[in-house]
């Protein structure tokens, strides 16, 4: 009984690995039994991710390392934080198109930045032009879909991430706390940061 | 990609130089953060394998490939939910546009592919919770819907 009950507390943190183990009988069961085309690629299809995350997470995330230690807080304050002018958003906006990588590799960075004294709306312009603006990608979106629409499609879209992260920073409440992370094991942030949102709260 | 690896490589030089113990606290710091993202960012993957997977791209294309309301519809859905990394995502819109895809398909595609993402939606959550995250992804879909309009006004 006490089994059961301990395995349903546990199946959150275990369903990652019963997906990806999924993935992988699949693919197991299309190279070793019968040739079946579903099968072999989902497997290949995840061998593809777990690559492409393997070759830049941990250096993105090494990174975001480094910034955290060496790079002040006031100094994020003074260029991205709430009394910030607007030349903090060049600075966002060249900070995001200048990465490569898909989406979920810049939130750590956005953490990070937010961690810092970043303003919750640079820290979504930051977000808006990793997505939709990388300089590596525009010129696959060139060779692809031709000059006219990529620049068409980056001049409109610029405005409108811009214009959706002041009405993000509106709609939450003011002084809006992110999880502080490290709650259950494998939390995404250092203690360090719980005691800096500590000293935040106090002030 | 490799600009991060050569930035990072760079980085951790100049960090090395300056100061030991830092470095040894910087790379830990962001190494246990890569390991606590591991599980979530596994599953998430695992997931979309197989949905990319059961969705070939030829069916795709041909869902997109007409216009009207009800391929844009599809092209907004179908972004907001894939995870298709650029070097296949824009072949793949090219080949739409070969097709007869609009520019309202092209572009509403596109944007929600880059900006919104309902199954990393887990990942996410986990940095800066639950409501920011559903609320950036509405406005970023929104956005979406927005940009397809405009583009379709300014490419007639």
């Amino acid at each position: 009984m006490s089994g059961v009950r301990r395995a349903v507390r546990r199946a959150p943190s275990a369903w990652p690995w019963a997906l990806a183990a999924v993935v992988v009988a699949l693919w197991g069961y299309a190279a070793a039994v019968a040739p079946f085309p579903f099968g072999r690629d989902a497997g290949h299809n995840l061998a593809r991710f777990l690559v492409e995350m393997v070759s830049f997470l941990p250096a993105m995330f090494v990174l975001v390392g480094l910034f955290d230690v060496w790079v002040p807080r006031r100094v994020v304050e003074r260029h991205a934080g709430p009394q910030a002018g607007p030349l903090a958003i060049l600075w966002m906006v060249l900070l995001g198109t200048l990465q490569a990588g898909p989406l979920y590799g810049a939130f750590p960075v956005a953490v990070a930045l937010w961690r810092k004294g970043c303003a919750p709306r640079n820290v979504f312009i930051y977000l808006g032009a990793f997505s939709a603006l990388k300089i590596p990608m525009l010129t696959f979106e060139v060779a692809f879909l031709g000059w006219r629409f990529s620049l068409a499609r980056t001049a409109v879209t610029l405005p409108v991430f811009i214009a959706l992260a002041y009405v993000l920073e509106r709609l939450l409440p003011a002084g809006v706390e992110i999880p502080a992370g490290g709650e259950g094991p494998g939390g995404v942030a250092g203690a360090s940061v719980t005691k800096e949102a500590v000293a935040q709260a106090e002030r | 990609m490799e600009l991060l690896l050569v930035i990072t490589a760079v980085a951790l030089l100049a960090s090395l130089v300056a100061d030991r113990r830092k470095t040894r606290l910087a790379v830990r710091k962001g190494l246990m953060m890569f390991m606590g993202l591991v599980p979530t960012l596994l599953g998430v993957l695992a997931a979309v394998s197989v949905l990319l997977a059961a969705i070939p791209p030829a069916t795709l294309s041909r869902a997109l490939s007409g216009g009207g309301v009800a391929a844009v519809a599809i092209a907004l859905l179908a972004g907001s939910v894939a995870l298709i990394p650029g070097f296949i995502a824009y072949p793949l819109a090219g080949v739409l546009k070969d097709h007869g895809a609009t520019t309202a398909v092209l572009s509403g595609f596109i944007t929600t592919l880059l900006m919104v993402g309902v199954v990393t939606l887990p990942i996410e959550i986990r940095y800066f919770g639950r409501r920011i995250a559903v609320v950036r992804n509405a406005l970023a879909f929104a956005g979406a819907v927005l940009v397809a309009a405009i583009m379709t006004i300014v490419l007639r």
